[in-house]
């Protein structure tokens, strides 16, 4: 069945369609995007070039640039230890399996500051994990490694989660007609179940991803905050607005925003578009 | 919903590979979660149980619980009613800007929590866009009960939508169809077809968004202004009880805010072996 | 399959009654006639858990009236941000004069005269910066200049969003004018090169104790006098100890009523009487009990009194001017602070 031809086919059968969207775009307005508004008010008042000189600071940048390059790193490592998770715990049964399904929703729950003192307090030199590592010669802890750290930790569970149902509702049946085909497992894998689960890989990479670029509170225990080195977006923000500063808080907060609407809106569109190519397959 | 269907052993993983995906799996999940989890655990539990129970039974701690599943509660249940709407409208039906409507689903997820108290302040805050109105009509809303609301209600926003709308989309809207033509309602349609098929990923948005409403913390820090016994959630009760050089009661209350959660997922595993006799509906 | 839908509803009715519950039980929380909220900065926790209860017992002796008083705890500069975006404080105790001085400027919330309004440019005890080492003074720290040298690594909170932060900086840079007679070129030189040993920059200054005393990070800690002496007695009085350089700073963390929120919520008195409070003999012997340095030492415990060495403490105002300037030309974007800091 194509996208677009039942689209035009068939009126729409189903009710509900003014309500239940009346009722998310009133929402979403009141809850999200008039309060959000605020900060491009606030940030225009800075006028363009005020906006472009807080832009062009180096520090300001490099500030930009730890937010969304650990955040790309950290979310890269979940998607592809996250995918691993999820099918371990699809296809095997092993002791302790329920506790680590259960285990996997855990930094959702954990306070991101408990997280942030819970990880530098292993991380750090003196900790359980990071002694044995500094005596590698690798820090962990207040350096942007340990952001990383930190946002593998928060943006775990979105890829586990988005992927795992998809898997499990994957038919046996596609992947034994396969195998009968003669298809090894590396062929299975990628050419069936990947393409399968790749929407909700996308969907989990980019929560995951979108999540890491604004998160503070479980960063700012464990990155050392070292401006130029690894004093993150989100910080900066806060020390503007500890300076009483709040149109340059803003400005810095609509940059972030923007960006991370920008990648999500591609993100969706690539989606919408895999979803079109596997319906008209 | 773990139902193990008896796989051909022609499409199964060697045994070797299956254990070294397993080594990895448990070396990663070690060190990324088992380690923090037991070091809260070890550190509240560090001077016993019934220093451990003093922690938590202590006014402020109790008055913060509450707070705390008062706002969890009130913000899960605005946010469920959007989500089902929300999926619907997004997965039931065409129309043009839905790609947009789900990217502004998904902002709250990358706003830093920073920003989405800031947003807030900026509205309801003394020189905020409705301030002086509100401070004439003496409503309190930031450093007060509602706007920890709010802002709770803004971050965990997308966790319900999110999760039903693939669901939804995966499974088509023939059988809506169908049971339109066999003459249902709409609510009929909602209660007895749509709700039965995406009951389980409801249960992990429900979940989810319940998970990181009790944990939020930077949002709320901003808006919450920090009122000992008023306005302190839990997250932020730790981080004074951390402050203030009394780690072992910090660690009390975050390790209460992770058995919560294991709780929940308990209860979600419970519920899942009662409903294995009624064979899930074939999807895709 | 049509059991679900029940279950669902039941579960729905579940929440329900839970929140109905909670709501019933939330408001039962406070059993006072009248309430005060104090609005303070990190360090001040121990001492004002003390001081609100003394003053409770004072104030029902002398009224009748039972006064809770309600505390709100965090970085300096975030607190009096939150008190200019509404957050409804009768009274303020923050770290620097420069936060109470934006409150003033950026809400009106508070009378511009508010320092001459009490005793001690309303300041009733302070405190100044002191070295904590570990135990042995492993590193032989003995004065700033110490601080400079390579291998050192030197923990402070960040001067941008940390009130202690900025009286550290002030203390080394004093100390270095006095060095180098005002050379200008060789006091910078000497802070890059106390910057270049920080290691870690905490948001506050109870971050920064942490990370020193918890996380094993540096060799010396750069803090209040009296968080280096708590964080001895809390944390282990066998690991640390104080070493004092030879000058340090006049730190006076002043107190103010907010006027607009005392005037609306009826509690200028209470709030007078509170601030009054810790000028008297009572608040003077709490405050040196805390480890603040009292402004009238003759009402504290000599006891208490022995553990303030003397020490030669500049006058912040009289060096560097009146706070606001000192903000705009040290810890102002691209101020003296960004550069010594971007160029290390």
């Amino acid at each position: 069945m194509s996208w677009f031809g039942s689209r035009s086919a068939s009126p729409r059968v189903i009710p509900g369609f003014g309500l239940t969207l009346g009722i998310t775009v009133a929402y979403l307005s009141l809850v999200a995007l008039l309060p959000l508004a605020m900060i491009a008010m606030q940030a225009f008042r800075l006028g363009l070039s005020g906006i472009g000189h807080i832009l062009s600071d180096p520090r300001t940048l490099h500030a930009l640039y730890i937010s969304f390059g650990t955040a790309l790193a950290a979310a890269t490592v979940n998607a592809v230890f996250g995918t691993l998770l999820a099918w371990v715990l699809v296809r095997y049964r092993f002791p302790g399996h329920r506790l680590i399904d259960a285990l996997i929703d855990l930094p959702f729950a954990l306070p991101t500051a408990v997280a942030g003192i819970a990880l530098t307090a292993l991380y750090a030199p003196n900790g359980w994990i990071g002694k044995s590592l500094s005596g590698l010669g690798i820090k962990v802890a207040y350096t942007p490694l340990g952001i990383v750290i930190a946002l593998i930790f928060i943006g775990l569970p979105f890829v586990v989660r988005s992927v795992q149902p998809v898997l499990e509702d994957l038919a046996p049946e596609i992947e034994e007609a396969a195998a009968t085909l003669g298809a090894s497992q590396g062929q299975r894998f990628c050419r069936i179940i990947l393409p399968l689960i790749a929407p909700a890989l996308l969907t989990g990479f980019t929560m995951a991803f979108a999540r890491g670029v604004g998160e503070y509170g479980s960063v700012i225990f464990i990155a050392g905050n070292i401006p130029m080195i690894s004093e993150i977006a989100p910080l900066l923000i806060v020390i503007r607005l500890e300076e009483f500063r709040t149109d340059a808080a803003a400005a810095i907060a609509a940059i972030m925003l923007t960006v991370s609407f920008a990648i999500l809106l591609l993100i969706n569109l690539i989606q919408a578009w895999s979803r079109k190519r596997l319906g008209d397959a | 919903m773990l139902i193990q269907a008896h796989r051909a052993t022609s499409i199964a993983e060697g045994p070797t590979l299956r254990r070294i995906l397993l080594g990895i799996t448990l070396i990663f999940l070690t060190l990324f979660l088992l380690f923090p989890l037991a070091a809260v655990f070890s550190e509240a539990l560090s001077q016993g149980l019934s220093v451990y129970w003093q922690a938590i039974n202590e006014p402020d701690a109790t008055s913060a619980i509450r707070l705390t599943l008062l706002v969890t509660g009130l913000s899960v249940s605005l946010n469920l009613v959007f989500g089902l709407c929300a999926s619907w409208a997004v997965a039931k039906f065409s129309f043009p800007g839905k790609s947009l409507l789900i990217t502004l689903i998904d902002l709250p997820f990358s706003v830093s929590p920073v920003i989405s108290g800031l947003i807030y302040v900026l509205l309801f805050g003394a020189h905020g866009l409705f301030g002086a109105w509100l401070k004439a009509n003496d409503v309190e809303i930031i450093f007060a009960v509602p706007g920890i609301v709010l802002a709770t209600v803004f971050v965990t926003l997308p966790f319900v939508a999110r999760e039903l709308i693939p669901i939804m989309e995966a499974q088509g809207r023939g059988d809506e169809e169908a049971a339109r033509t066999l003459g249902a309602s709409g609510w009929q349609i909602f209660f007895r077809v749509t709700l039965p098929n995406v009951k389980w990923g409801l249960l992990y948005g429900v979940l989810l968004c319940n998970a990181r409403a009790m944990g939020e913390f930077g949002a709320v820090s901003v808006v919450s202004g920090h009122i000992r016994g008023m306005t302190n959630t839990m997250p932020l009760h730790v981080e004074i009880l951390y402050n203030e050089y009394n780690f072992v009661a910090a660690f009390a209350v975050a390790s209460l805010l992770a058995l919560l959660a294991l709780v929940t997922l308990a209860l979600k595993a419970l519920l899942e072996s009662h409903n294995t006799n009624t064979p899930n509906a074939p999807r895709l | 399959m049509f059991c679900t839908p029940v279950s669902f509803r039941l579960h729905f009715r579940c929440i329900l009654l839970a929140l109905a519950f909670w709501f019933v039980c939330a408001p039962m929380t406070w059993a006072a006639d009248a309430t005060l909220l104090n609005v303070s900065y990190d360090p001040t926790r121990e001492l004002y858990k003390d001081i609100n209860s003394a003053f409770a017992t004072a104030w029902k002796t002398k009224t009748g009236e039972n006064l809770a008083v309600r505390m709100s705890h965090g970085g300096s500069g975030k607190q009096a941000r939150s008190v200019i975006d509404g957050l409804e404080a009768d009274v303020v105790t923050l770290a620097l004069a420069y936060d109470i001085d934006a409150i003033v400027d950026k809400s009106g919330f508070i009378a511009p005269d508010w320092q001459s309004r009490l005793p001690a440019d309303s300041a009733p005890y302070t405190s100044t910066i002191v070295f904590l080492v570990r135990k042995g003074n492993p590193k032989a720290i003995h004065d700033w200049a110490d601080l400079a040298r390579p291998g050192i690594q030197v923990i402070t909170p960040n001067p941008k969003t940390s009130g202690g932060a900025r009286w550290n900086f002030l203390a080394a840079w004093a100390w270095a004018e006095d060095q180098f007679n005002g050379d200008d070129a060789k006091v910078r030189s000497y802070m890059r090169a106390l910057f270049a040993n920080v290691p870690v920059l905490d948001t506050g200054a109870r971050g920064a104790t942490t990370t020193f005393v918890k996380r094993g990070l540096g060799d010396v800690l750069l803090s209040w006098e009296n968080e280096a002496f708590l964080a001895i007695e809390q944390l282990g009085p066998d690991s640390f100890e104080i070493v004092l350089p030879s000058l340090s700073i006049l730190a006076q963390p002043p107190v103010s009523i907010v006027d607009a929120n005392v005037d609306r919520h009826g509690t200028r008195k209470r709030a007078e009487a509170y601030l009054n409070f810790l000028y008297s003999p009572t608040g003077q012997r709490l405050a040196a009990k805390h480890y603040y340095r009292p402004i009238s030492p003759e009402y504290a415990d000599p006891t208490d009194l022995k553990r303030f060495p003397h020490l030669r403490r500049i006058n912040m105002t009289e060096r560097f001017g009146d706070w606001r300037s000192v903000q705009k030309t040290y810890f102002s974007d691209g101020g003296v602070f960004d550069q010594i800091f971007l160029s290390r």
